[in-house]
């Protein structure tokens, strides 16, 4: 079972009106991120109280970029490493690569199932689908993921993919589908969530102990001790990555962190800036094959699929520093608006509005180009940002780079607005300002923009004369 | 101290008032402000929406207009963040190395109107009264891109006649974000809204901020809903007087 894919959504502005018309989408949004937002400041609080939130922020943005900046010398390191602990490494260009080989390695042992731990890059490049298309049943197994995969749904928020569903929806959908995927709910089903969890504990349980084949992203690959590190709550990644025979794990290239060393500021950053804990319930480390003790098969998948397109960029390369620990999905007054599915990615809310087009190139498409625009710039999200990734200067070079890309071809009337006000306002005399500006304005925004303002907004009523012209007349209020 | 008042293109035209006002409250500060004609705009809605061949000839216009002043002052945190933060960028864009140590030299010397009054001038009384119940709305540039922090606040505590009353969720953007009021207009106004009802939640009579765009958005928004409630620029507060009132 899969659910949708995001291929064909609509442009942002598009996707956003029809997700800002749903009022329990809305209650949802502000209640959950309200929530997370206040938990996430109580810890930051307790971290400067006896040291810096802000040199946590320095060092663990620090081992990022320390990665990022010899980022092929220390992949070869980490494949060194994993080698040389017995597990397999393997090297995708893409998504259709890396589905290949995992659907490769799935079919070599004749499964038909296998279970998955909660993981975005394979959300990515849609690995679920892929091994549908195979014949083999991937099962979230991650509470929100499975939700998520039962309604046939799509995750609208990184850490929190069910997000937008409340109890009494989850509930629903379990009665109406885990049937279909194994073990059914009970009849007596409430929404309580203990009672939730539990069915969803006892349909999980039967395809842990089944399954042979285990799939993990991982959240960080160190590189000097061939070491993947998996950050989850449930207990359920666990699950999946001790006890099948076989483990595959899909590992973006931005991964790789230099030394164990490196994890520390990391480690301490992730969980107070996603569920705002200290520290997480679950975190598993695993450096190849352990002889006896969990899957004696260990593969890793290195995924480039854009990332090298994004380091290249100067600007946006900081996108990679990212741990995906959704802070700024949180903090967004955006996203707090329209929920994770008007940005069309597994990737929504300020980072996925980077991350993107930084990934598929500006140009891509249309829905793509949006994204750098789907921002009021308030910089909320640079502030929360554990790696310091400055989100609004780099959606401000993005659009320029959207923009860039459309040169040359025929102009859209905001091209040609632009385009007269650079003349205009490169020289006050040449238009003999003022008022004359005022109505340039007017005349461009009747022409591309007035009627968005004023289907809700009224506009302020012209003033009697302007600020230069009164200067002029008063020689600035002395006469 | 050569000082030039840099109104915006926005003051310019729509809030002659704010400019005013800045210029009243400034001398009676005993700082006779300059206002160079040649001005026209920081160029940041050309920056913004990813247009930066446009902004170059805007920003070489504001270096060659605004050279020679030790400062420059600005009632917006927003052209004030635009010229210390994204002039560079444009400056980078041109590939003019003239156009970048012009930048580098003007850039610095641009104050929004809270910074210059408590770090240049070092006031934080200017001597304003304002017999009103008012909530302060810090706009997203002037809090994080220039972090003028409680600047604005403490100019408004020792403001006469003046009550303050706390903003809810004071911090969230209003939704404005220039060309994002048209471009996502459906969001924007989502989150206008939201502002609108913390703003009625304090009971004030007057919304004060240092920027008149993000007023422009959230006054469209309450005079259509007939909120009752009034946006008003800080500079037109800070140079109100029992004397002369606003």
């Amino acid at each position: 079972m899969s659910g949708g894919t995001f291929v064909g959504m609509p442009a942002f502005p598009k996707a956003a009106h029809e997700a800002l018309g749903n009022a329990q989408l809305r209650h949802n949004l502000a209640h959950a991120t309200g929530t997370i937002r206040a938990k996430r400041l109580r810890l930051v609080d307790e971290v400067n109280a006896n040291s810096s939130w802000e040199e946590l922020r320095l060092a663990g943005a620090g081992v990022k970029e320390s990665a990022l900046v010899d980022l092929a010398t220390h992949l070869e390191r980490l494949e060194e490493s994993l080698t040389a602990n017995g597990a397999t490494v393997h090297w995708a260009r893409d998504a259709a690569e890396a589905n290949a080989i995992v659907a490769s390695i799935a079919k070599g042992h004749g499964v038909d199932e296998v279970v998955k731990v909660k993981s975005m890059v394979t959300q990515e490049i849609n690995l679920n689908e892929a091994l549908e298309a195979e014949g083999i049943a991937a099962w979230e197994t991650d509470l929100a993921e499975l939700i998520v995969q039962l309604g046939e749904d799509l995750p609208s928020h990184i850490l929190v993919p069910a997000i937008h569903r409340n109890r009494s929806e989850i509930r629903e959908i379990f009665l109406a589908k885990m049937a279909g995927a194994g073990r059914p709910a009970p009849e007596d089903l409430t929404d309580e969530p203990a009672v939730l969890a539990a069915a969803a504990r006892a349909h999980l349980r039967e395809k842990f102990l089944r399954a042979k084949v285990g799939i993990s992203g991982a959240n960080f690959a160190v590189a000097d001790t061939g070491t993947l590190v998996v950050v989850e709550s449930e207990g359920n990644g666990r699950m999946c990555l001790t006890l099948p025979e076989v483990l595959i794990s899909v590992v973006g290239i931005e991964k790789v962190v230099p030394t164990w060393e490196g994890l520390d500021p990391l480690l301490r950053l992730l969980p107070r800036s996603s569920t705002g804990e200290r520290m997480n319930p679950y975190t598993s480390t695993w450096s190849g094959i352990t002889p006896g003790d969990g899957p004696q098969e260990v593969h890793v998948v290195l995924l480039d699929n854009g990332r090298t397109n994004a380091l290249a960029d100067e600007v946006g390369r900081q996108a990679l520093r990212c741990i995906r620990c959704s802070a700024c999905l949180n903090v967004c007054p955006v996203y707090e608006r329209t929920g994770g599915h008007a940005y069309g990615s597994v990737y929504p809310g300020p980072i996925g509005a980077i991350l993107n087009p930084l990934l598929k190139g500006p140009g891509a498409d249309e829905q793509t180009d949006s994204l750098p625009y789907a921002s009021s710039l308030c910089g909320a999200c640079f502030e929360a940002c554990p790696v310091r990734i400055d989100i609004p200067s780099v959606l401000v070079d993005l659009r320029a780079q959207v923009v860039d890309a459309h040169r040359g071809g025929v102009p859209k009337l905001e091209a040609v607005a632009f385009k007269a006000s650079a003349v205009a306002l490169s020289d006050a005399r040449k238009l003999a300002f003022g008022e004359r500006f005022t109505r340039l304005g007017l005349r461009v925004a009747r022409r591309f923009g007035a009627s968005k303002w004023t289907s809700s907004r009224d506009l302020p009523p012209a003033p009697p004369e302007s600020f230069r012209a009164w200067w002029k007349r008063t020689d600035g209020g002395r006469r | 101290m050569r000082v030039a008042l840099m109104v915006t293109c926005i003051n310019d035209a729509l809030y002659p008032d704010t400019g005013k006002a800045v210029v009243t409250l400034l001398r009676r500060l005993g700082v006779e402000v300059e206002f160079p004609a040649g001005q026209t705009c920081c160029a940041q809605p050309m920056v913004n929406t990813g247009y930066l061949d446009e902004a170059v000839p805007v920003v070489r216009n504001f270096v060659d207009t605004f050279a020679g002043y030790d400062a420059v002052v600005t009632p917006s945190g927003s052209c004030a963040g635009c010229a210390r933060h994204q002039h560079s960028i444009v400056a980078r864009r041109s590939g003019d190395a003239g156009l970048a140590a012009a930048v580098e030299e003007t850039s610095p010397k641009v104050y929004e109107l809270s910074e210059f009054l408590v770090d240049v001038l070092g006031v934080t009384d200017v001597g304003a009264y304002y017999p009103h119940t008012v909530t302060y709305h810090p706009t997203c540039h002037s809090l994080r891109m220039l972090g003028v922090g409680d600047r604005p606040r403490r100019l408004l505590e020792s403001v006469r006649g003046l009550t303050l009353l706390e903003l809810p969720a004071a911090d969230q953007c209003c939704g404005f974000g220039g060309t994002f009021a048209v471009k996502n207009s459906d969001t924007s106004v989502a989150m206008g809204t939201d502002k609108v009802r913390h703003v009625q939640d304090t009971g004030a009579e007057v919304l004060v901020a240092g920027d008149n765009s993000c007023l422009t958005h959230i006054g469209g928004l309450m005079t259509r809903q007939q909120s009752g409630v009034r946006p008003v620029h800080l500079a037109e507060i800070l140079a109100a007087t029992e004397a002369d009132p606003a």
